[in-house]
């Protein structure tokens, strides 16, 4: 094994550039510099070290920081994509998702569609580039903390001269240490909270290195958050599905496996509205136009009794009315009801009347519900219609026939049999919107429009999260970690006789300037240099 | 020594490459179809048909069952339709049963289409959806096999051609 043993004669792993414990430079390179580096403690980074197997390769890879800042410019860039457009989860469900993004954004919604970013947070790729990242902080965070942390606690209190020469703040002092100096020092440091040890009346002063493992416990945090993240697909833990409902709709709320029922007795779109409202809504009201005041589902939850089959009639027990709105959800069980999406005025029921062309007589009424229309509509006296065909989502096939796009009553079309005194045989009429075609000639009856009636549609998002305790718990523990290291400097000072000279020389992580006054403090009056900055230009001062 | 770190980090990064691999794996058969599998028992249900008879799954034991997930507004649906029929002739004396589940359309609707398509095997409507909750329907046509223990033998997403519906009703035939 390639270790080095220093002068000193400490051991340190192969890759070392300062002896871990006297600090004397190893590395031939840095030698020649004025300053040493002192990242991670001139430790040896392992991933540095060798190369050989596949596995160090793997493992060096993901080591490296620029690899990591690399998959991070990548997943923010892979991220923002996924927001041009709402992903699939979001849009109505009333149409094939290609179709949808067509028709909304054109060609770019179907090149988007396309390139499958209408699912893009749960895409194979990307999630693969999470995982890569959460690899990367974990490797890199062990093959920096593990050698970092040998090194500072093998540090001795004698720093060997070549270190502490080329230290950024140092000082050399013709002065000789009296008994009284060196406790007024040490008693200065103690105050600033220093922890001081000696070793042949050589001083090691340093305080405040727990900011060190600042980043650490920061990376910690993100990969119990991933962790959280990741239990999300462990079945039973994660629920967010959507549900619609029609006014006066029952359905089983998803997610419950058919334990709960959801009724929507109504949904209420309100606007602000100028007369009534207060004043101060004035101003907005006049800029926009309308401004929503609220959005709401009067629902009523049911719980299923029993065991029933599948497609049985379930039998429902009330639990309780309540009415959802914004940020007011319906909790049950874990579950959360959201007011999320909504639809107003889709048809529900449309009604006609059958009319003669030339006399303009009218006879009855027929009113057609959209979800479940009868058959026959018998309008007495001999005068009756027949529904041949339904076309809930009207269009024309490519083979020119009518036919429905869905089963949602977006544009409903009908083939209508009239059948009148005069005509028992029977007429047929093609009736869409805005639009009837008599395809056997020239009828004496038709199907006028007479209204239609229409239902608020809402929707809700069925939420389950059972791992929300351990993503905040790791977002916790990243901003402890941010604290950490954020507002405590590592700082430490070494003071060194050699021969008849007094060295002093100083190191910090960060905020150096603070480092320096508080020196000047501590060496005011002691007759020995404070440690200077050797890299600003003002030394003199 | 270097042989214990090479063991370290082979430990370390096989524990992340499984978990990795898990929530792949998860999320790739999440959009699949996580309620049936192969093997277990196909799940109940009870639905009624357009001539008002009771059709419960497992009252068909002893039976091979093709399921189909269909409605009459999806294109692949109705150009398999005549292959079911077709097939569900050859096989209704061998032990074969057809039912075939629309999703959640109007009675007029299902029964203009069967009356066009000329189909003889039970067609049901789901009209809630309860059944395709149950199964975990999310694009159609979709259709399961069943054989005679009531246990799922396979599961198919997407239109069948003639040939593929007379062999998978040899597959569940008893």
């Amino acid at each position: 094994m390639n270790e080095i043993k220093c002068e000193c004669g400490h051991v340190n792993p192969h890759g070392t550039i300062l002896c871990e414990s006297c600090g004397r430079v190893l590395e031939e390179k840095e030698k020649e510099k004025q300053l040493v580096d002192m990242r991670y403690e001139g430790s040896a980074r392992r991933s540095q070290t060798y190369n050989k197997t596949i596995i160090d390769k793997i493992w060096n890879f993901f080591s490296s920081v620029k690899v990591g800042v690399w998959l991070i410019i990548i997943l923010l860039v892979a991220s923002s994509l996924g927001t041009i457009f709402p992903q699939e989860m979001y849009i109505p469900p009333l149409m094939p998702a290609g179709e949808y993004y067509q028709e909304q954004y054109g060609w770019l919604g179907k090149l988007y569609y396309d390139l499958g970013f209408h699912n893009l947070y749960s895409s194979w790729w990307y999630l693969l580039l999470i995982a890569a990242l959460g690899i990367s902080l974990i490797i890199a965070s062990l093959d920096r903390v593990v050698p970092l942390y040998r090194s500072l606690t093998n540090q001795r209190v004698s720093r060997h001269e070549s270190f502490l020469k080329r230290q950024r703040m140092f000082s050399v002092s013709n002065a000789d240490l009296s008994g009284e100096t060196v406790d007024k020092i040490k008693n200065l440091l103690t105050q600033k909270r220093y922890k001081i040890r000696e070793e042949n009346g050589n001083i090691l002063a340093e305080k405040n290195r727990f900011s060190r493992w600042g980043p650490y416990v920061n990376h910690l945090g993100l990969v119990i958050f991933l962790l959280g993240g990741m239990l999300r697909f462990v079945p039973g833990m994660y629920v967010d599905e959507i549900l619609w409902l029609r006014e006066g709709e029952t359905k089983a709320i998803p997610g419950t496996e058919g334990q709960y029922y959801l009724k929507n007795n109504a949904f209420i779109f309100e606007v602000y509205d100028k007369e009534k409202d207060d004043e101060v809504f004035q101003n907005a009201i006049d800029k926009v136009g309308t401004v929503v005041k609220n959005y709401q589902t009067d629902a009523t939850l049911y719980k299923k009794q029993g065991d029933t089959v599948p497609g049985e009639k379930p039998e429902l027990e009330k639990v309780r009315d309540q009415s959802i709105q914004v940020n007011k959800p319906l909790k049950i069980d874990g579950f959360a009801l959201y007011q999320v999406d909504y639809k107003l005025d889709e048809m529900n029921k449309m009604a006609f009347k059958l009319e003669n062309k030339k006399t303009g007589d009218q006879f009855g009424d027929v009113a057609v519900d959209l979800y479940d229309p009868e058959m026959n509509y018998d309008l007495g006296n001999g005068y009756k219609v027949e529904v041949m065909s339904y076309f809930p989502d009207f269009e024309f096939n490519e083979d020119g026939e009518p036919a429905t796009k869905s089963r949602i009553p977006n544009n409903p079309a009908f083939i209508f049999k009239m059948f009148t005194p005069d005509k028992p045989e029977g007429e047929i009429s093609f009736v869409a919107i805005r639009q009837t075609i008599e395809p056997m000639g020239d009828n004496d009856y038709k199907m006028i429009f007479n209204g239609v009636e229409t239902k608020n549609v809402t929707a809700l998002t069925v939420r389950k999260d059972l791992t929300l305790w351990l993503i905040g718990l790791g977002g916790l523990i990243f901003m402890i970690g941010v604290v950490q290291g954020a507002y405590w400097n590592h700082r430490r000072l070494w003071i060194r006789r050699v021969d008849s000279q007094i060295w002093t020389a100083a190191h910090t992580n960060k905020n150096w300037h603070g480092l320096k006054r508080e020196l000047d403090t501590i060496f005011a009056d002691s007759g020995i240099k404070a440690p200077e900055d050797q890299l600003s230009d003002d030394k003199k001062e | 020594m270097k042989k214990k770190r090479l063991v370290t980090r082979t430990i370390i990064l096989a524990v992340l490459a499984l978990a990795v691999g898990y929530t792949l794996y998860a999320n790739m058969n999440k959009d699949k179809n996580q309620k049936i599998e192969v093997g277990k028992p196909a799940p109940d249900f009870v639905l009624v048909d357009m001539e008002g008879n009771k059709h419960r799954l497992s009252e068909y034991k002893g039976q091979g069952v093709f399921v189909n997930f269909w409605a009459t507004w999806c294109k692949p649906c109705e150009r398999e339709m005549p292959y079911i029929e077709n097939q569900y002739q050859q096989f209704k004396d061998q032990g074969v049963q057809v039912l075939a589940i629309d999703s959640s359309e109007s009675e007029l609707v299902v029964n203009k289409f069967v009356e066009r398509k000329g189909l003889n095997f039970p067609v049901l409507i789901d009209k809630d959806g309860q059944v395709q909750a149950a199964y975990g329907i999310n694009p159609l046509p979709i259709t399961f096999l069943i054989d005679k223990e009531g246990n799922v033998v396979k599961s198919h997403t997407g239109e069948l051609t003639e040939e593929t519906v007379r062999e998978f009703m040899e597959q569940i035939k008893p």
